[in-house]
């Protein structure tokens, strides 16, 4: 294969208020034609900072070059002239950004947009670039591009505006694409069209891609070859196999064991302690060692090489030298773990369910017309102890049951009971009280949920003050609470800007748990998390729910998470709870065309898995078309239920009685 | 592959006891971004990076003592007019030695006043055309233009703040209702409204104070409504609700708390504002009556005398002017203090 | 679009009959006003009695005061010998218009360069100037700098005229005092949005297609920071307005705003409440206009629709 780019001992820092920040240090990898070279890491890893640098396009009057070379048809990309650079932006190199929304320009249309490039780079003029324009519209998947060029970005979802962005990135076909984590603000059946466009198009091309992404199942659908980064470094790098079956880094294995695999059944997962370290003052040796559990003397003294695992897998961890002691990689140490001790299955009490709603509607109106149906009338039980998952794309009313449940929205219609009671009995304070003692939530965006004016003892002793425990045994429950969550009790005097994503979220839960809930509402507890943290997250309350009994309804977005945890798992679609069943029955057995969508859009974190998979694709349209009036809530199989219209339902009893005939 | 690979540091031996696992060491979740910090902390360390403002707000307690104390620094009366020494030119002590900076008592004609209507007082910022010891008045004046301003800026926050809290709070119909209110008001000029007032309400310190009141306090209730908006959707808030919290602690201790910021900037550009539209009415004819005199009357009676005695205009201009400049570099300071985008 | 034009001239409609029925209220309140000064003569008295039907009811004499208006009757003056308002604020608006036109369009104008090149130049001797000086226009009151510009350019150097209204060279300094908020105002807010647009991710895109960066400053740059600029033209037009009151009587300038104060000493009641009213008028019409274009200019607001 033939090598189109060459990174060599990248080093990038940036100006900030408080000092250099080094955020890419001594980075170095090829590109060869046609690949995809994926790049991983969490947030501040650098992996964005190094693909901006592809293209000389980080802010100038911050950042500082240290030292490195970026080779691009025998040219240093770093030091060439401006007017280079601009000949190679665009037309050699192009880039997609993450969020659809802000990348293209709002006050422009979106032909024009694209126009733009092919007007710098090629000699196409006049009506020869509008055609050009509409090709590559079609290219991409936009219907009726003849027509829609002319209109402006606000005018397209998401997903169609991508396809814009990628079209714009594509229009002067240039060699590599460098996509810099194009799917993060999608929804998973969007990003799965996005991915596949994007591979479709390399193949037609011989394009070579970069991709930036935190997201390890993108990774194994997409690369060919993975870097991993932490800390500003590449740690690892291999073909993409390598990484996800033999990775050598401890990051590396502790990053895949915190993700769930919904083909494997696991208890717990793996979590990564601590945080990344602060780049301001980056760590002597292995910035890693300090959260290593197998770190060695070494690592916390020496930065460790690259070690050459084969041809094309390369690790920098001291574990690889000779003199290193043998170790059990952390992820097979779980597998292990894991033979010995699997949990029963929970049984819970059915007859008299925790939480129990019934023809819930929450309708909002918007203006005098239009009314916007979130929750259109949807049942289910929760029973005492159970973790229920409620899983759908944006906007499809999870959140909002959520919020009705604990009484932040007043139903438009039907019945909430929580421990056999009706919400809507409570009317004297006393009464609203003692149900807010019964239910809490945890919120999802770790930033605004804990007030920015105080301190976290207050924040946490909030709840006491408001069920009048007295102020004597504040501080002795703060500290307790603190110790639960995993915190020190360090922590009471500080405020929340001090504390990291993952920390501001243990504070949430501790909030939540101060007045003794017997049901968590956790709303997308984790979507704003690195996956590292994630994992740490999802064992705390995994853990608390363990050794309190607790119930929770674990509303999110990620179907993986959601079936690692849940007990059962509710589907939810514009409003209604389309497929409700246990989540292992849910996740082998899907019956409604959502559902199986959604399963197979989500990308898991095993290339050998994602290769062979097929995505099915939900027709939403043709959905719709159908005559929708006769569906019901129907149990299908035990515990199985599915909305489905009585056409649907006699299909599907045919399909069974037919399978069990043969 | 061309990652480099540095073969003497992969192969080469080291002491073996390097490569011992670390025994038990702490994985202590203890990291943190930021040394502690209190939010008010936080907003005077942004603001005391701002010299501007620092500066502006240096001369404004600077002005507010001068306008407290300057017009008991000499032994002359605000309104203590005197025929035999009209238009006298600035004199003061040891600066009428440097003769550039024209505090000699010489006028514009190069004769000197003093001598030649035989004062030996010292009349720091000069006199008026009727005698009247500008330092004094100038003082007395600012002392009466910051009151109106102060008062009007308060009376501004009381309302602006109540209207736009209950408006954003309440919602709904309330919400509806309060805002068609101030879209139908914020279209009335309001400069045309304080002269209609100041019409019927005859000129006068309250009369001035409640015309500019009038139209004043939308702003701030915008400002306040907005705020208190985006914070009901935060997640704290819902928090607070979901653990019973009754009202009055959600607007005092979150709501309230979280709008400080944008109230003090709103207030501290408020009162600039509040200055000039006084010193403006005064301009038009409709400022406080004599003796009474504000910054805006003594601009005013100057200005007429402004080719043959610049002085006096020289003096109001440059107090007015650095009252406006202090508190706009304030107001920027401190908005630059609060916004959390600046803070990192 | 169109709703929305009609709701905003809604407003404008009840804001105008508070206005109004303000003023109607006031003159009916005021001593010494043509309707109750005892010595106004029997025969005027009975003619202004007639007009206005002050015989009847109070809300019907608003009806005729209302229906006075409409047709563009906004009274007569009592010192200018019961000239009609109207024709007075006709003979006076020419100067006034030319004054605040010449002010906003040159003060808009510098005031954008200002703001962009500032903005450009972040962080630089250039940003820290304009800065500068954008808070001095601001923060100066426009009579204390036209009585300065009068003083040394006008009496001091004897350049330029520092009073009256012949010709174009009058209405240089008149112009350069008003403009200068302008300017200000302009300078601070282009510069504030430049530095927000130039952080915006479609701007790095246009970078990443290998644009010139004067292209993305002129194409993508400005383009969007003009729309939100159009927002504040409205209020400042009105804040010029106002500040011509003084500038115009600060230099003798024979337009509405002199006029205007001239009245306010004279007590002439009749011509301060028509042309309170013509200001109203006008006021809302230039906020309604300009929100209008608002709407026209910004594609998201003027097209909907699509996905």
């Amino acid at each position: 294969m033939k090598k189109i780019l060459e990174v060599k001992n990248l080093s990038v820092s940036f100006n900030t208020y408080n000092g250099e920040v080094q955020a890419v240090r001594n980075v170095s990898f090829d590109l060869y034609e046609g690949e995809t070279l994926a790049i991983v890491g969490e947030s501040g890893s650098g992996k964005s900072v190094t693909s901006k640098s592809l293209l000389r396009l980080n802010p100038v009057e911050t950042t500082m070059l240290k030292h490195g070379q970026i080779l691009y048809n025998g040219k240093d990309i770093l030091t060439c002239k401006e007017q280079e650079i601009r000949a190679i932006r665009g037309a050699e190199i192009s880039m997609i950004f993450q969020d659809p929304m802000t990348a293209l320009n709002p006050t422009m249309t979106i032909g024009s947009q694209i126009a733009e490039s092919i007007k710098k780079h090629t000699a196409l003029r006049g009506h020869q670039i509008t055609e050009r324009v509409i090709e590559l519209l079609q290219l991409v998947g936009i219907n009726e591009a003849d027509k829609r060029y002319k209109q402006y970005p606000h005018q397209f979802s998401g997903g169609m505006r991508q396809r814009i962005v990628i079209a714009m990135a594509l229009a002067c076909e240039p060699r590599i694409i460098i996509a810099d984590e194009p799917t993060t603000a999608l929804d998973v059946s969007i990003q799965a069209q996005i991915l596949e466009l994007l591979k479709n198009i390399q193949k037609k091309m011989n394009l070579s891609i970069i991709f930036i992404t935190h997201d390890l199942g993108v990774v194994a659908k997409m690369a060919d070859r993975v870097a991993v980064m932490y800390a500003g470094k590449i740690i690892e790098i291999g073909l993409v196999d390598e990484i996800f079956y033999h990775c050598q880094h401890p990051y590396t294995q502790g990053l895949l064991a915190a993700m769930p695999n919904p083909d494997i059944e696991t208890d717990t997962l793996y979590a990564i302690p601590g945080t990344p370290p602060n780049l301001l003052h980056p760590p002597n040796g292995d910035a890693f060692a300090a959260r290593n559990k197998q770190a060695l003397k070494i690592d916390f003294l020496e930065e460790p090489p690259m070690f050459k695992v084969s041809d094309t897998h390369y690790a920098a961890t001291w574990l690889l030298h000779e003199q290193a002691p043998k170790m059990i990689p952390i992820h097979q140490q779980l597998a292990l773990a894991e033979c010995n001790e699997r949990e029963k299955a929970p049984v819970f009490d059915t007859t008299n369910p925790f939480l129990s709603l019934k023809g819930v509607k929450q309708h909002f109106k918007l203006d005098k017309n239009t009314i916007n149906k979130a929750v259109d009338g949807i049942t289910f039980d929760i029973y005492k102890g159970e973790i229920f998952g409620l899983v759908g794309e944006s906007g499809c009313g999870k959140s909002t049951t959520g919020r009705s449940i604990i009484g932040l929205n007043i139903v438009t219609a039907g019945d909430i009971h929580i421990d056999g009671r009706n919400i809507n009995e409570a009317k004297t304070r006393q009464e609203k009280l003692a149900f807010n003692r019964k239910v809490q939530m945890i919120f999802q965006d770790p930033y605004s949920s804990l007030n920015p004016r105080m301190k976290i003892a207050d924040i946490i002793s909030e709840g006491l003050a408001i069920h009048g425990v007295p102020k004597s045994e504040w501080k002795i429950k703060i500290y307790e609470l603190l110790n639960i969550v995993g915190l020190t009790k360090e922590y009471a005097n500080r405020y929340p800007h001090e504390l990291s994503g993952g920390q501001r979220q243990r504070i949430g839960i501790a909030r939540a748990l101060a007045v003794e809930p017997e049901l968590i509402i956790a709303d997308e507890p984790i979507s704003a998390l690195d996956v590292s943290i994630q994992a740490q997250i999802v064992n705390l309350l995994k853990k608390l729910q363990k050794e309190r009994g607790l119930t929770y309804l674990f509303i999110a977005h990620d179907l993986s998470m959601v079936k690692y945890i849940s007990n059962r798992i509710g589907v939810m679609h514009r409003g209604k709870i389309v497929e409700l069943a246990e989540s292992q029955e849910l996740y082998d057995h899907p019956i409604h065309p959502y559902t199986k969508a959604l399963l197979s859009a989500i990308p898991l974190p095993d290339p050998k898995l994602e290769r062979e998979r097929q995505r099915i694709i939900f027709n939403e349209v043709e959905y719709n078309a159908t005559n929708r009036e006769s569906e019901s809530f129907t149990e299908v199989r035990p515990g199985h239920f599915v909305m489905l219209t009585e056409e649907e339902l006699t299909q599907y009893h045919q399909a069974i009685s037919e399978s069990i005939l043969q | 592959m061309t990652t480099k690979i540095t073969e003497d540091a992969t192969l080469k031996k080291y002491p073996p006891d390097l490569f011992e696992p670390v025994s038990q060491h702490e994985l202590s979740d203890d990291f943190t971004y930021r040394s502690e910090q209190s939010f008010w902390q936080d907003a005077w360390l942004g603001l005391r990076k701002n010299k501007a403002a620092i500066v502006g707000l240096c001369i404004i307690i600077l002005v507010i003592l001068l306008a407290i104390f300057g017009p008991f620094m000499n032994n002359h009366g605000y309104d203590e007019q005197n025929i035999a020494r009209t238009n006298l030119p600035p004199k003061v002590p040891v600066l009428e030695n440097i003769s550039f900076l024209g505090l000699n008592g010489v006028d514009s004609r190069g004769v000197d006043q003093y001598k030649a209507k035989g004062i030996s007082e010292y009349f720091w910022f000069g006199t008026d055309e009727l005698g009247r010891d500008l330092w004094t008045r100038i003082w007395q004046g600012t002392r009466i233009s910051l009151y109106i301003a102060f008062l009007a800026a308060t009376i501004d926050l009381i309302i602006g703040v109540a209207y736009g809290a209950v408006s954003a709070f309440y919602g709904g119909r309330t919400d509806h209702i309060m805002q068609r209110i101030i879209e139908v008001l914020v279209g009335i000029p309001g400069l045309i409204v304080n002269i209609l007032l100041i019409l019927i309400l005859k000129p006068g310190i309250i009369s001035i104070t409640i015309a500019m009141v009038i139209v004043g306090w939308i702003s701030m209730a915008r400002i306040v409504r907005a705020q208190i908006l985006k914070l009901k959707s935060y997640e704290f808030v819902l928090a607070s609700r979901t653990l019973g919290a009754s009202n009055q602690r959600l607007i005092w201790k979150h709501l309230i708390p979280n709008t400080l910021g944008p109230i003090i900037v709103a207030t501290t550009f408020t009162i600039p504002g509040a200055i000039f539209t006084e010193a403006l009415l005064s301009f038009i004819g409709l400022g406080l009556q004599p003796p009474t005199a504000s910054l805006g009357t003594i601009v005013n009676d100057s200005y007429k005398l402004l080719r043959i005695y610049p002085h006096g205009m020289i003096f109001s201009s440059i107090v007015i002017s650095l009252i406006m400049i202090s508190f706009n570099l304030l107001g920027d300071g401190l908005r630059d203090a609060f916004d959390p985008k600046t803070r990192k | 679009m169109i709703r929305y034009i009609f709701t905003r001239i809604g407003y404008m409609i009840i804001t105008l009959f508070i206005i109004i029925l303000l003023s109607f209220l006031l003159m009916k309140a005021l001593p010494g006003s043509p309707f109750n000064d005892e010595r106004l003569p029997e025969a005027q008295k009975e003619l202004l009695y007639k007009k206005y039907g002050l015989d009847k009811p109070v809300p019907i004499q608003f009806g005729i005061y209302l229906a006075n208006f409409v047709q563009g009757d906004l009274g007569v003056s009592f010192v200018f010998d019961n000239r009609p308002v109207t024709k007075i604020i006709q003979e006076r608006i020419g100067a006034s218009a030319i004054l605040g036109f010449q002010a906003v369009t040159v003060g808009t104008l510098i005031g954008l360069l200002l703001g962009i090149i500032a903005a450009l130049r972040h962080n630089t001797i250039i940003d820290y100037g304009a800065t500068v000086l954008a808070v001095l226009g601001i923060s100066i009151p426009s009579f204390v700098f036209a009585g300065f510009l009068q003083y040394w350019i006008g009496v001091k150097l004897g350049w330029l005229p520092i009073a009256f209204w012949n010709g174009f060279e009058y209405s240089i300094l008149p112009t350069i005092a008003l403009a200068v908020g302008v300017v200000a105002t302009i300078a601070r807010f282009t510069r504030i949005e430049m530095l927000e647009v130039l952080h915006q991710e479609y701007i790095l895109t246009a970078k990443s297609k290998g644009l010139s960066n004067s292209f993305i400053i002129t194409k993508h740059g400005i383009r969007n920071v003009l729309i939100p600029i159009i927002t504040i033209i409205g209020p400042l037009t009105v804040n010029t307005i106002t500040g011509s009151l003084v500038i115009e009587k600060i230099f003798s300038i024979p337009g509405l705003g002199e006029q205007f104060v001239n009245s306010i000493i004279t007590n002439d009641y009749q011509l301060i409440m028509g042309t309170t009213i013509f200001y109203a008028v006008l006021f809302v019409s230039v906020i309604l206009i300009i929100d209008i274009l608002y709407g026209f200019i910004d594609p998201r607001i003027r097209v909907t629709g699509g996905e």
